[in-house]
């Protein structure tokens, strides 16, 4: 009797191909990607129906925390580096390098002016704490603006065409809601962007 | 002798296998695909009176007071609103409502106007007829020709030839309402279509009247 010979197969698949594609998937969204900034407080932002994307390009964020603390910020380093040269002028105040080190890592602004230089001489790890105690004030100073208003116009200073997004949390009071508002229509800003979380028409 | 020893050699396989490699790239790509969509949050126009007196008196504009509703956001997630213009006098004219489908939406499509027709809900269901044009299979609308078709509508033309009276609709948030309930406002307008609304203060003879009916 002839010996049946199976005849062995190598099923061996070359994955190089596959993982050469990978990991160019891989490279274009870690680049493209745009990481959450770290926001000084948590905010839960309420639901909305509205599609429409926050616009690209500069965007100057205002936080507003469920107690009505307001912090406020860029992505553009560059403009958080201009603001904090002009809001230091206005107040003569001289940070020292560490200091405006410690200014351009945080997200945001949320110390008041007198307590800046006290708040940005802590270790980063105490900053992220002391922060949510803090938050910019909104009341004017002799009757001329606010320092919430000198930090918006100091953003506009740099960029005339930077756009506002309001971001607050869903519990936050009306009143500081309005509050904020006003002061910005004070100053003319009177178009916004309410950052909303997506939600179906349907659901109630 | 020596030769045969030598071709006998064992060949090593230097293939490697890819396939933990492939399975861990899978998941950083999921992560980060996830990552990039959801981080992007939506955001809603808002476009506020300006302070300014001078302008504000110009820009008035006066609506029949059968075309106008006002809200007045309270506490405890409650809502009031006033068919038509307030009267000062009487604080009947103010009633309660709740937020979503069963609340202010219904009030806003079953709002009859002095011309005898619904318009919000008119406006509501050409609305849809526009969008299911858009997300047709086979549709051939751009965007652009959807934006313009809906502001249309949003102005009161119909599609039919007919033309609607728009509605004006005033939010007066209290103190007392949350950030979230301004929003669910704002929401309701975006769902309805209507394109004049404002998010005004509360003056004095406002609050001597919601006091009057509980409003708080």
């Amino acid at each position: 009797m002839a010996k049946v010979k199976i005849q062995k197969k190598d099923i061996w698949i070359d994955m190089t191909p596959m993982s050469d594609v990978m990991t160019l998937l891989l490279c274009f969204f870690m680049l493209t990607s745009t990481f959450l900034t770290p926001e000084p407080i948590k905010v839960n932002a309420p639901n909305s129906v509205s599609e429409v994307k926050v616009p690209e390009g500069d965007v100057l964020n205002i936080l507003v925390s469920p107690e009505g603390k307001i912090f406020l910020g860029t992505e553009n380093k560059n403009y958080m580096k201009a603001m904090m040269e002009t809001m230091t002028d206005a107040f003569s105040l001289s940070l020292n390098p560490t200091q405006q080190k410690h200014f351009l890592e945080d997200a945001m602004v949320g110390a008041p002016m007198e307590k800046l230089a006290a708040y940005l001489s802590l270790e980063p790890e105490k900053m992220a704490e002391v922060i949510q105690t803090l938050g910019i004030p909104t009341d004017s100073i002799n009757g001329k603006m606010s320092e919430f208003q000198m930090w918006v116009k100091a953003a506009r200073d740099v960029n005339p065409d930077i756009k506002i997004a309001i971001k607050a949390d869903s519990k936050t009071s009306y009143k500081a809601v309005k509050h904020m508002m006003s002061e910005l229509q004070d100053m003319n800003e009177n178009r916004y962007q309410l950052i909303t979380n997506l939600k179906t028409a349907s659901e109630d | 002798m020596a030769k045969k020893n030598l071709s006998k050699q064992k060949k090593m396989d230097t293939r490697v296998n890819f396939t933990p490699m492939v399975d861990m790239m899978m998941l950083l790509i999921t992560f980060f695909m996830l990552c990039t969509t959801l981080a992007k949050p939506q955001a809603m126009q808002l476009t506020m009176p300006s302070n300014d007196d001078n302008v504000q008196k110009e820009d008035k504009s006066v609506t029949k007071a059968s075309h106008t509703i006002t809200l007045y956001l309270g506490a405890d997630d409650k809502v009031w609103y006033i068919a038509g213009l307030p009267n000062y006098e009487d604080p009947s004219c103010v009633k309660p409502t709740t937020y979503g489908s069963q609340g202010i939406r219904k009030v806003l499509t079953e709002h009859t106007t002095e011309e005898g027709v619904n318009p919000v809900a008119k406006i509501m269901m050409a609305k849809k007829e526009l969008d299911a044009q858009k997300t047709a299979y086979n549709s051939k609308m751009t965007d652009a020709q959807y934006q313009e078709a809906l502001s249309k509508l949003k102005k009161g033309e119909l599609p039919n030839g007919e033309k609607v009276p728009t509605m004006t609709v005033i939010i007066r948030p209290l103190d007392t309402a949350t950030y979230d309930n301004m929003v669910a406002a704002l929401d309701e307008m975006l769902i309805c279509s209507i394109d004049k609304y404002v998010i005004d203060k509360i003056n004095d003879d406002d609050r001597e009247l919601i006091t009057k009916a509980g409003v708080k």
